[in-house]
């Protein structure tokens, strides 16, 4: 990979961070209302597959939807404005933190219902099968996702119908406070697929080149065989499931454990170590991604609300 | 009687009868380890052990279904949604097959189960989140639906839906966990399906439930300032519905407004209002308002999701309009 990829895969994950930090602060501060989930700790997942896509590849997550947003090209002022809920916003302050999406930058949506995004990946694919194109939908979900009938109806129709969709399963361990061996009953997800006869693998995913490589060997599979793919990416969430949760159910202990696994720190010395970059050039990346999370920060809030107008704006399409 | 909170008394209504019936258990998502989402359930995992406080996977519809058919066998189980929202995601189970099991099978299956479920907007959840999607399940004979409005009734009504015999739908307002109230303490049951006078008054009667009732609370002080004295009917249950207390009311003030959070199509509003122009026509003095939802999902942003919600601002707007 050349060394501009590299380091434009470096930015985004740090810029993740850095604008996740900020909502976080923004949040506490009341600016930011209503559920927010972060994705600090699982940046390398949808930095690597995302790299990995084609821009005609279609992309859809869960609410879990900051960080796939940026990797999909949206602006950190988007972002930013968006959790404001500005009308500058990516859906116009309508949506919030889980309803991020632009259909320019082929991002289709993040979803709060859990799994109900499945189907709809489906149906992506289909709509893509049925224009006669080989495009590929890239459809992320967490651990918990694989428990509701929505995965189990969608894999099966897009095995049956021989649809192009690369399902990435986000295993970070929990859905809320259930651990996936409490709600699962096996726990390497991999192997639901076995049970439609999908291919399948899993990688580790705090580490951003290997999620990139398995992603672009699995869009490729996807691609040529029309033949859907699951991928389970390993990862952790080091913030709770949402801003405000108790973390009751897991131990200070493996949420050090995990940090210390930090998928940005993995990557900067991967970096330095294969001389890819100088650490002034790092810096430099770490300092443009809070210049920009800085300069969200204030696009959002000198932005407007918006108007009453937009109350009944949109609820039919003209 | 002590005054508690909305969350206190639920979750007191659940422990009591816990302890007093072994047949009943809870299940539902993070309800044990958590906590419950909203912390109804906080200490119950430690207290009654897993066996009786079911974290389950996320999966409505194996968590209404596996209750469904527990229940067919005489358990009392008490399942949680999470948020009513996710209900549509288990509907078939709670309007196509719990309601019917009694009926279609000629009386043989009793299906005692109580579904808890967390309504309404105002938190800013976005418009998959926020609903206050009653009326619909109020549609479905063999379905009790219950919405209580003030501690103590949420205290009463639980006690008595898990005593139930039928499929209960009982739904609690995301905003008024934090409501205070006089509780009785000890056992303290209040009938199903009986709606009830919160605030007597002669000009005017508010119907409402739930969350309605706190605001028209506020909004019959606001209007006792300008001398309307508001008379409140509180459904409390949506199915099946007490029109009594709603027609005595009226007959004695001849002017009315219906309140409820959710969409006025279809709603609540629609099925109190034709009933009293049915059964009461020649008393009205005034065409009988709703207040209810503007017409759009909720948006996020704080201004609009407010400016959709009603507001006791809407209420006395109302109760003035029928009052010229
Ligand atoms: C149908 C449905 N049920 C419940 C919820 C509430 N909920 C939101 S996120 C979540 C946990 C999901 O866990 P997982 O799929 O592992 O994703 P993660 O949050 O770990 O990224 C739950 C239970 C929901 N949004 N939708
Ligand atoms: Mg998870």
């Amino acid at each position: 990979m050349d060394k501009e990829k590299l380091l434009q895969m470096y930015f985004e994950m740090v810029q993740i961070r850095r604008l996740e930090e900020r909502g976080a602060e923004l949040y506490q501060a009341g600016k930011i209302g209503g559920f927010m989930h972060l994705y600090i700790g699982q940046e390398a997942v949808s930095t690597g597959l995302i790299a990995a896509r084609e821009p005609r590849d279609r992309v859809i997550t869960a609410y879990r939807d900051h960080g796939v947003a940026l990797n999909c090209g949206i602006s950190a002022n988007e972002v930013m404005a968006e959790l404001l809920g500005k009308v500058t916003g990516t859906s116009k302050g309508k949506g919030g933190s889980m309803h991020m999406a632009d259909t320019s930058k082929n991002m289709w949506g993040g979803h709060a219902i859990v799994g109900g995004h499945l189907p709809i990946a489906s149906g992506l694919a289909l709509g893509d099968q049925y224009a006669g194109n080989d495009n590929v939908t890239l459809c992320m979900f967490g651990d918990g996702a694989t428990n509701i009938g929505y995965f189990h109806e969608a894999l099966n129709l897009a095995k049956t119908w021989g649809l192009r969709v690369l399902w990435v399963c986000e295993n970070n361990q929990y859905g809320m406070g259930t651990a996936v061996e409490r709600a699962s009953a096996v726990d390497e997800i991999r192997q639901k697929a076995e049970g439609y006869g999908m291919k399948n693998s899993r990688v580790d995913g705090m580490n951003v080149l290997k999620v990139y490589e398995a992603a672009r060997d699995a869009i490729k599979t996807v691609r040529e065989t029309g033949q859907p793919y699951l991928l389970e990416a390993m990862t952790y969430r080091f913030r709770g499931h949402s801003m405000g949760d108790p973390e009751r159910y897991r131990q200070q202990e493996e949420v050090k454990k995990w940090q210390e696994n930090d998928p940005i720190g993995i990557f900067h010395a991967y970096l330095l170590g294969k001389n890819f970059a100088t650490a002034a050039e790092l810096d430099a990346l770490d300092a443009k991604a809070e210049a920009d999370t800085n300069t969200a920060v204030e696009f959002a809030e000198a932005s407007p609300e918006p108007g009453m107008e937009e109350l009944f704006a949109d609820v039919y399409a003209d | 009687m002590a005054r508690i909170t909305m969350r206190e008394a639920i979750s007191q209504a659940l422990m009591e009868e816990m302890d007093r019936d072994p047949a009943v258990f809870i299940l539902g998502e993070e309800v044990g380890v958590w906590g419950g989402t909203y912390a109804v359930t906080k200490g119950f995992y430690d207290k009654y052990g897993a066996a009786r406080v079911k974290d389950t996977p996320i999966a409505e519809n194996a968590i209404i279904g596996a209750a469904i058919g527990a229940a067919m066998v005489g358990q009392r189980p008490v399942a949680e949604l999470m948020t009513i929202n996710f209900a549509f995601s288990a509907m078939d189970y709670i309007v196509n097959q719990a309601p019917k099991l009694h009926y279609m099978f000629g009386g043989q299956f009793k299906v005692p189960l109580v579904m808890r479920a967390v309504g309404g907007g105002g938190r800013q959840l976005g418009a998959t989140h926020s609903q206050t999607p009653d009326a619909i399940f109020a549609h479905f004979p063999g379905l009790i639906v219950v919405s209580p409005g003030t501690p103590a009734d949420a205290k009463g009504l639980l006690k008595s839906a898990i005593r139930s015999d039928n499929p209960v739908l009982f739904i609690e307002h995301a905003t008024m966990y934090q409501t205070r109230g006089e509780v009785p303490e000890g056992e303290y049951l209040v009938p199903l399906e009986k709606s009830t006078v919160q605030r007597p008054g002669k000009d005017l009667t508010i119907v409402t439930y739930c969350k309605g009732l706190e605001l028209s609370l506020k909004a019959a002080e606001e209007l006792a300032k300008t001398g309307i004295e508001a008379e409140i009917v509180d459904l409390r249950t949506l199915r099946p519905l007490d029109m009594q207390p709603v027609l005595e009311s009226f007959k004695k003030t001849n002017r009315a407004i219906v309140v409820e959070e959710g969409w006025k199509s279809y709603g609540v509003g629609a099925e109190v209002v034709s009933r009293m122009y049915e059964s009461a026509f020649d008393y009205a003095d005034a065409p009988i308002l709703r207040v209810a939802q503007k017409e759009v999902p909720l948006p996020y942003n704080r201004a609009l999701e407010q400016a959709a919600l009603p507001q006791v601002a809407d209420i006395v707007a109302a109760a003035q309009e029928v009052m010229k």
